[in-house]
């Protein structure tokens, strides 16, 4: 692990991503205030807090699915008040969802191809005959489709409809479908959560895969600790929605506000 | 502040359009002061029986959260068997004996339809209701005969002339009419009440949030249903008798009280004080537009007769669906990812 | 033991993903359009033609229509008989108006025609789902109808308001016979379904399915839901407006405006979910159906010696049609198409039990 860090931290860019101030509030209940960290290019960046700490929400305002009251978001050097989600995948960020959100009604193989949507360009009329750059753009994007099927090793269940998978299984295919988008940023919201020992150790390899082979840039929400500082380069600490740590593993594990927030120490 | 007129915008101005609708026959004097304000009575009245039938549905959509879309066949299923049965029995007894039978009916209808689709999504049992509309409408007419039958509330019939000292030459008020808008705001002022001070509307709401957790805490789910569906068979009834009265009990009553889903929508699918408020603008505007639009259009594109009433409440309820999707008292419904 | 897929491998993504990947299958369908085409038109009737396979053949394209919209891409349409109007009353005022031109052309120009007024009505769908969609689109239904009935243009200021159509014309070919019409139909049909099928398997119907399932996730991943919803609109009222060309010229031969009325949308809308949602082969299913049902229905008080009036007869069906949705939706809500992939998965496993 030690060497893929030290690597790793060789490739680490500029600040591709960035937050700054940013209020959220449904209402009367506030998830987010005046939160600012940046994310930079190529480096795995951990986001840990207690349940309810406005993680989730974080990487909602990222997509462009909440937008935020106040602040702003950078992103490759443009500022955004709030994204547009379309906007936001085609310009390379994408995500898998802690409650997984795939499309029960599709296989596997069809979810993944959703994925490449964004891709392709074939027009109705064009889609209808299925002629010409129609069948080629669909065998084009399925070869795609199947590098990353087997990278994850899904392939056995390619026909499959998710919905008759195992959990472990549904969140390989998140992944993929992440992945399809071919994105720079890719945001990972507890992809290990009801995994056992030997599900992590899978994903955590895909996960650096990931990162060492495309060179995409990963915001990961975890709650395993030992995840996160065996494989994250910097990791930012949310609490009630406000930020109380950020830096390297080590320097958030000595924080002492950060201890104190998991341990429950009332503030 | 002027973020919210920002985000309101739309709504504000839709509201400000019918209001100037509104206000303007009597404005530019394209009529009489005094029929304005019958052919606005006329339509507050129609919109009291559209808010009664519209409570069915609020009723309903709150305890049981189903969309149905049998309302208006309940309503013509009950004027139906309080018509022909009073051709045997004095009135007040057939109404007795037709509240039995929508209470029967809500009975059947939880047994048969709500328990065996209760896991089911909303759109299952949305469609489940489509099914029973076209099954209430068979049936009724299968058993009671498809002609047209009267029910006689033996009440006086001809309008009666008032207010002859503030508008010249009075207005016409139809006694039937008033009467009929005293009973249903009678009925909708009780159930309001009920819902909102009694244990058992408590309970009503509780299990329109969550079924699964009112179960949890010991409502008897099937029990509740049947009482909601009962008082909607007995609304839809009082509804049914009223209209019934005034139009003739026949098919088309179905289609008329179908007007209520667009009441439903400017109110707030849960909303009671919604249904009220949605009915008596549902009422109005159609009324209004169908005096005092109507003419012009006919007049500008040579149409073959009115009929703007037929889709008036529709197209409103289509604009208050893209300007305020949850209605004037609607709860706004956020997505989580 | 006869339906299996073993020892057919693909070696292609091209032949993985075609339309009909099992030999089995591909047999059936080829064994399927030659009884279609060489048998049926010799051996039947013209009161079937007429009463059963004119009317099922027209509603299937309706239902294959509709199904895109609310099956596929889960926006629900109460009012789609709306549509069918506008591509009727388009075809007859083309035929009219511009006789010039060739009846296919008519056909594509009508379907082209709903599907404008489908995406407008369909504006809404970006805005509301569900239930509030449904109410939306009664809009539709009722606007349209009163377009129809009251915009003299239209009905060629015709007294009763009702048109009347000559018989079509193709190429040369005049077709008013019945097993010409038939065949004619046939032929669109088959040429609609592949369609179907192709947008269906296509990045297009992705983008329907992922809406449908998870409208927030698909716009997530890059899915524009103006694209995916109004684009099913646009499909299903071109389906839904040809079909309604069809219907009125080749079926009807004339008809009032009350002839694409609610009760219409309401069985267009029973066709999809008794045959099946999301499926185009239950769309095929819905159709007979609806088309057949109420045919037995008339029926079997003559076989059961107990004569009713049509009236009764007309209420029955009412009832009966009310009853078998409720029955279907609690006995299997994906319809018929669940059934008969039931049926094969059993074929495929016998004799063994499972």
């Amino acid at each position: 692990m030690g060497d893929g860090k030290n690597g790793r931290a060789q490739r680490i860019g500029e600040v591709i991503l960035a937050l700054k101030g940013v209020s959220l509030a449904f209402g009367g209940v506030k998830a987010l205030s005046d939160v600012s960290f940046d994310v930079r290019e190529h480096e795995v960046r951990a986001i840990i807090g207690p349940n309810g700490a406005g993680k989730s929400s974080m990487l909602n305002v990222i997509n462009g699915v909440y937008h935020p009251q106040q602040g702003t978001i950078r992103y490759l050097g443009r500022e955004y008040h709030d994204m547009d989600p379309h906007e936001v995948a085609v310009s390379g960020i994408s995500r898998t969802f802690q409650s997984l959100a795939l499309f029960k009604g599709m296989s596997v193989l069809d979810n993944i191809m959703a994925g490449r949507n964004l891709k392709m360009r074939s027009g109705v009329l064009m889609q209808a005959l299925r002629i010409g750059p129609a069948l080629r753009e669909e065998i084009q994007h399925r070869e795609a489709v199947e590098r990353i099927i087997d990278f994850l090793e899904i392939q056995a269940y390619r026909k499959t409809p998710v919905g008759r998978l195992p959990y472990g299984l549904q969140k390989r295919v998140d992944l993929a479908r992440a992945l399809a988008m071919e994105p720079r940023v890719l945001l990972l919201d507890e992809p290990m959560a009801g995994m056992n020992m030997e599900e992590k150790q899978d994903m955590c390899r895909f996960i650096l895969d990931v990162n060492d082979q495309f060179g995409t840039t990963i915001v990961l929400i975890e709650h395993d600790m030992s995840v996160v500082m065996d494989i994250s380069d910097r990791v930012v600490v949310l609490d009630y929605g406000a930020k109380i740590g950020d830096g390297t593993p080590d320097e958030v594990r000595a924080n002492q506000a950060v201890i104190d927030a998991y341990l429950g120490v009332s503030h | 502040m002027k973020n919210m007129i920002g985000k309101e915008g739309p709504f504000l101005a839709l509201c400000a359009v019918l209001l100037i609708g509104l206000v303007l026959p009597l404005a530019t004097g394209a009529s009489a002061p005094g029929f304005y304000v019958e052919v606005l009575l006329g339509g507050l009245m129609a919109g009291v029986l559209y808010s009664l039938v519209a409570l069915g549905f609020a009723l309903i959509f709150k305890a049981s959260g189903v969309f149905n879309f049998a309302q208006g066949a309940m309503v013509l299923f009950a004027a139906l068997a309080v018509a022909r049965v009073a051709e045997r029995i004095p009135l007040w007894a057939a109404i007795v004996v037709g509240i039995g039978i929508m209470i029967a009916l809500a009975w059947l209808i939880e047994r048969l339809v709500l328990r065996p689709l209760v896991n089911q999504e909303p759109i299952a049992l949305f469609m489940a209701t489509l099914g029973l509309t076209f099954f209430l409408d068979g049936f009724g007419q299968t058993v009671w005969g498809s002609d047209i039958y009267k029910i006689e509330l033996g009440i006086a019939k001809e309008p009666v002339m008032v207010l002859q000292s503030i508008f010249q030459g009075g207005i016409l008020v139809n006694k039937e009419d008033f009467m009929a808008a005293l009973v249903a705001a009678a009925l909708v002022a009780s159930l309001a009440l009920f819902f909102q001070k009694t244990s058992t509307g408590r309970a009503l709401r509780a299990v329109a949030d969550d079924h699964q957790a009112a179960q949890s805490i010991g409502i008897p789910l099937n029990r509740m249903w049947v009482i909601v569906w009962s008082v909607a068979g007995i609304v839809a009834l009082v509804a049914g008798v009223i209209w019934g009265s005034k139009l003739g009990v026949q098919f088309s009553l179905s289609l008329v009280a179908l007007k209520a889903l667009p009441v439903v929508i400017l109110g707030g699918f849960t909303s009671v004080p919604g249904a009220i408020v949605g009915g008596l603008i549902i009422g109005v505007g159609e009324k209004m537009a169908e005096v005092f639009l109507g003419p012009p259009l006919v007049k500008a594109f040579d149409l073959a007769g009115g009929g703007i009433e037929n889709w008036f409440a529709f197209m409103l309820a289509l604009m208050f669906l893209l300007v305020r999707p949850q209605g004037l008292f609607g709860e706004k419904h956020i997505d989580r990812v | 033991m006869f339906y299996r897929e073993n020892g057919q491998f693909k070696s292609s993504y091209g032949s993985d993903q075609q339309m009909l990947p099992i030999l089995q299958d591909r047999a059936f369908m080829f064994g399927l359009l030659a009884f279609a085409f060489l048998v049926v038109p010799f051996v039947v009737r013209d009161y079937v033609f007429l009463s059963l396979l004119i009317p099922f053949l027209i509603l299937a394209v309706a239902a294959l229509g509709l199904n895109l919209l609310v099956g596929y891409c889960g926006q629900i349409s109460l009012g789609h008989a709306a549509f069918m109007a506008v591509g009727a009353y388009a075809a007859y005022n083309l035929v009219l108006r511009v006789p010039q031109l060739n009846f296919l052309v008519v056909l594509v120009l009508a379907g082209l025609i709903a599907a404008a007024v489908g995406v407008l009505f369909g504006i809404p769908s970006l805005r509301i789902k569900g239930l509030y969609l449904g109410v939306a689109t009664l809009a539709a239904q009722f606007f349209m109808d009163w377009v129809f009935a009251r915009v003299k243009w239209f009905t060629n200021y015709a007294h009763s308001g009702s048109v009347q159509t000559a018989p079509l014309e193709l190429f040369g070919w005049t077709v008013d016979s019945p097993v010409e019409k038939y065949l004619f139909l046939l032929c669109v049909l088959i040429v609609f379904t592949i369609v179907a099928n192709n947008l269906v398997r296509g990045h297009i119907g992705r983008a329907w399915m992922a809406t449908r399932d998870m409208d927030v996730a698909a716009e997530v991943i890059g899915i524009r839901p103006v694209y995916a919803k109004l684009t099913a609109f646009a499909i299903s009222s071109f389906y839904v407006g040809v079909a309604g060309a069809l219907w009125g010229f080749v079926h009807l031969g004339s008809w009032e405006p009350l002839a694409f009325n609610l009760t219409l949308s309401l069985n267009l809308l029973f066709m999809v979910i008794i045959g099946g949602l999301g499926s185009l082969l239950g769309s095929y299913f819905g159709a007979a159906f609806i088309v057949v049902l109420p045919i037995v229905l008339n029926q079997v008080p003559a076989w059961l010696g107990v004569p009713i009036s049509t009236a009764m007869a007309s209420h029955l069906e009412f009832m009966i049609f009310g009853a078998l949705i409720v029955f279907f939706l609690i006995v299997e809500p994906h319809g018929l198409a669940r059934l008969w992939a039931i049926g094969k998965e059993k074929m495929r496993l016998w004799p063994f039990p499972h």
